[in-house]
């Protein structure tokens, strides 16, 4: 590996991978991030591999996994380089086609296209297709340029260039001016002004400092940091690496969750590269600046995404948070000046100093600059990653890139901003995605989760869920979030059991009022976020559980019947057999009737009943119509029923 | 060490820097209910009871008083009609736990808490720590320790340890707010000549 020890040396270098073309090389690159991965994507990359190798041309075709490109619903995705043709859902069997006709000669592979669901046209290039032609993927789009254990990949698409910049061109005072003016707002969660924060470190006297990245990335079905990591590890680094010259630390950490091993093993084949390269440890490339970068794995704790418990376990000790009347920005890991931003507010970094201030805050609102990725997911057409510009309205992002909810069912809510985040109604979708525009709403940015619910999502069911989740993440430290949480963790399951009762509403609102005004850290204080959202936009259906024990979603088990009407029962005797609670009586030309009693609402019958007959109704809130008396009940033979 | 002049409950008061404002409080003969805090031990914040009014610069908010630390001009109101209603919840949250606590039904008839607002649950243990804190950092033994978190957080001796020294120490016990923790460690005494065999 070459070895840079001044500015000019990477260059030369980095103009040596530009001149051979590397980039204009035919190349198959596959996205290897988690979701495709799942999909079977090594499998893929193996096939490519040997077809290549085959067909004589493993010389002439690179073959490259990459990280991830967004479009997760339709995995694995393949890239055909120079021409950037756009392959989905991609089998092995499918390998040897696109090699003879996709490659061989220059043909397209039509059938494996995006096809567009109303007009039917095919899009050859990922620009044509709607889920990618709305989006701005200024940090995304490099991950399918790259293999991501490639540092010469990163080079030859400009890599460490602004960290150069950063080191001869500009004092540090210079880079924080930038990052400042650029008002980067740091995408974890609180949305605090990145530039005020190192401005906080750099002025605070201790030494040494440090600079953090938190890759602890735990809400459910979040997934935006892992794609960045996985997929272009340099590029946080280099931001890391800048962040540290601004400060004046010497030492960078990376606390990134043990659950994300390829993100473990490509951050740290990262940093190993970037020391051989001479692009981490001491005099970087002669500019007299030392820096050094260490990966601290999670051990499962979500709260430890939390900083002053991410430091308290850096430090070696339970990671619990501590009091922070004093900043970790002044008095942080160890004690010392400690900046501690996320993974994608680092990976912005380096578009920052690169491309300036002004281009960063020509994208976004006024309060929000930039663009911000979202993993999309729940009941959505296309699930997947999405970088759109702050600004953009909601309804943008779940229709013209996600496509919709599925199956023709009817929106109910978007739940943002992680399990403490909330949940937006129909009535806001033209909501500014924005960190105040988020929270204004009784939701927050968070790190960029995005759960899209139908009309068969109860909203009670829904913070219960998150509730819980959180109750089972909290630490335990603090009263109001351990115990207050467990209380409105029990009220919530009694609700949704059916046993709600009047008064609920106004103690989870008191325990609500003590988590957030008492607790010790900020999963305590928005942890009553999602009962508060869904109470604030959704209020009638807590009503309805708790006074008419009517669940309108259809969802709580305890608030459900089933029922067989007798008009269209055909005694076809299915339902009757695969009952596991076995409460259907009847039998052959015989009506059939659940036995409320030993009925536990799995929802088999329902699932089985033939669509033709139609004949097993699901109600809630009402009683259940009395059954036919036996005598009534058999069906004559050839009665036409 | 430079003073410090802030406001308590309308007295004015000295302080040192680097003081908390329940120590600065109690410096005053002003009284702010605790239950994980030991003079000499570090401010812990776990049970938030001594959560104050704090008004900066016009601008008011609640603060943990035993980790809060004093400044010049600050204002602090140690009772107020919020600050009641949090700390009656708090006892709530706790009676479910440990009803039978003479601290906290002291504190209970102080700030009207009802005993039995949420299902009993009895543990007796309400995690306050000084039992924890005060062998780790006082005795330097670690003989006790919080085992698993959250909800399913609780206290256990370390019996290799426990075997060794607590019988001759036990300082621990009088500083439990429930009474719990002697309990737990005539359970251990019980256990302990097992797992000093094994």
């Amino acid at each position: 590996m070459a070895h840079f020890s001044t500015p000019t040396e990477l260059e030369d270098y980095r103009r040596g991978l530009v001149e051979r073309n590397e980039a204009q090389r035919p190349c198959v690159s596959i996205c290897a991030g988690a979701g495709c991965l799942a999909s079977g994507a090594s499998d893929v990359i193996a096939a490519f591999e040997s077809e290549l190798a085959s067909s004589g041309l493993e010389a002439d075709v690179d073959t490259r996994g990459t990280g991830c490109p967004g479009f997760c619903e339709r995995g694995p995705v393949v890239l055909l380089y120079p021409e950037g043709t756009c392959y989905l859902e991609v089998k092995p069997d499918d390998v040897p086609e696109i090699v003879a006709r996709g490659i061989k000669n220059n043909e397209v592979v039509e059938r494996l296209l995006f096809e567009d669901p109303i007009t039917g046209e095919r899009a050859k290039h990922e620009s044509e297709i709607p889920f990618y032609s709305h989006q701005e993927r200024t940090l995304l789009s490099s991950n399918s340029l790259i293999d991501s254990r490639r540092i010469d990949d990163y080079l030859a698409i400009g890599g460490y260039s602004a960290l150069v910049k950063a080191l001869f061109e500009m004092s540090p005072e210079e880079v924080l001016e930038e990052v400042k003016r650029a008002n980067l707002r740091g995408r974890g969660g609180a949305g605090f002004p990145a530039g005020r924060k190192w401005e906080g470190s750099r002025n605070a006297p201790e030494t040494p400092k440090y600079v953090l990245v938190n890759a602890d990335e735990g809400d459910p079905g979040a997934f935006m940091d892992r794609a960045l990591l996985e997929g272009n590890p340099h590029s946080i680094l280099e931001g890391l690496m800048i962040g540290g010259y601004t400060i004046g630390a010497r030492e960078g950490y990376v606390y990134v969750r043990q659950e994300y091993p390829l993100a473990v093993e490509n951050v740290t084949l990262a940093i190993r590269q970037a020391e051989e390269c001479g692009l981490l440890g001491e005099d970087i490339l002669g500019s007299g600046f030392d820096f050094s970068v260490q990966v601290h794995r999670g051990a499962g704790a979500f709260v430890c995404g939390e900083s002053t418990a991410l430091m308290t376990a850096l430090e070696g000790r339970v990671g619990e948070p501590r009091p922070k009347y004093i900043r970790s920005n002044v008095k942080g890991l160890w004690q010392k000046p400690s900046v501690l931003n996320n993974v994608e507010t680092w990976a912005n970094v380096p578009l920052i100093i690169n491309r300036g201030a002004d281009w960063f805050t020509r994208i976004g609102t006024e309060s929000s600059k930039g663009t911000k990725i979202f993993s999309l997911v729940g009941k959505i057409k296309n699930t997947g990653l999405v970088e759109v510009p702050m600004g953009m309205p909601l309804a943008d992002i779940i229709y013209k890139i996600g496509g919709g909810v599925p199956e023709g069912k009817k929106f109910k809510a978007v739940q943002t901003g992680g399990p403490s985040g909330g949940c937006i109604p129909e009535e806001l979708l033209n909501l500014e995605v924005g960190f105040d525009e988020l929270s204004a709403a009784g939701s927050m940015m968070g790190s960029g989760g995005m759960i899209v619910m139908d009309e068969d999502n109860c909203m009670v069911d829904v913070a219960r869920y998150f509730i819980d989740f959180l109750t089972e993440e909290s630490c335990g430290k603090c009263v109001p979030c351990r115990e207050g949480l467990r209380q409105m963790h029990k009220i919530l399951t009694n609700i949704c059991a059916g046993r709600g009762k009047d008064g609920d509403i106004e103690t989870l609102e008191d325990l609500s009022e003590v988590a957030c005004e008492a607790s010790l850290c900020a999963l305590g204080k928005s942890a009553p976020n999602p009962f508060l959202s869904t109470l604030r936009y959704f209020r009638e259906e807590y009503q309805a559980h708790i006074t008419e024990k009517r669940c309108a979603a259809l969802s709580c088990k305890g608030l459900i019947s089933y029922w067989i009407d007798p008009e269209k029962c055909k005694a076809c005797l299915i339902c009757l057999r695969k009952c596991p609670a076995e409460a259907i009586e009847g039998g052959k030309r015989e009506i059939h009737v659940i036995d409320q009693e030993k009925c536990d609402t799995c929802g088999v019958c329902l699932e089985v009943c033939p669509a033709r007959f139609d004949a097993v109704k699901k109600i809630s809130g009402e009683p259940v119509p009395e059954p036919l008396p036996e005598a009534e009940r058999a069906i004559a033979a050839g009665a036409g029923r | 060490m430079t003073d410090i002049r802030l406001q308590i409950d309308g007295k004015d008061v000295t302080a040192t820097r680097g003081m908390s404002v329940l120590e600065a409080a109690e410096g005053a003969g002003i009284s702010i209910p605790t239950l994980c805090h030991h003079d000499s031990l570090e401010p812990f914040g776990g049970c938030r009871l001594c959560i104050v009014e704090a008004e900066e610069r016009g601008w008011t908010r609640l603060v943990v008083s035993c980790v809060f630390p004093v400044a010049d001009g600050l204002i602090i109101r140690t009772r107020s009609e919020k600050v009641d209603r949090m700390r009656k919840t708090i006892l709530e949250l706790l009676l479910a736990h440990a009803p039978d606590s003479p601290r906290l039904q002291e504190l209970a008839g102080e700030y009207g808490a009802n005993k039995d607002r949420f299902e009993q649950e009895a543990s007796f243990c309400v995690h306050c720590g000084l039992c924890v804190r005060y062998c780790a950092e006082v005795k330097g033994m670690h003989a006790i320790g919080f085992i698993d978190r959250g909800i399913n957080k609780e206290i256990s001796f370390l019996p290799k340890i426990a075997a060794q020294e607590c019988e001759g120490c036990k300082e621990c016990f009088p500083l439990c707010p429930t009474s719990y923790l002697q309990a737990a460690y005539v359970l251990l005494e019980g256990l302990a000549p097992m797992a000093v065999r094994r």
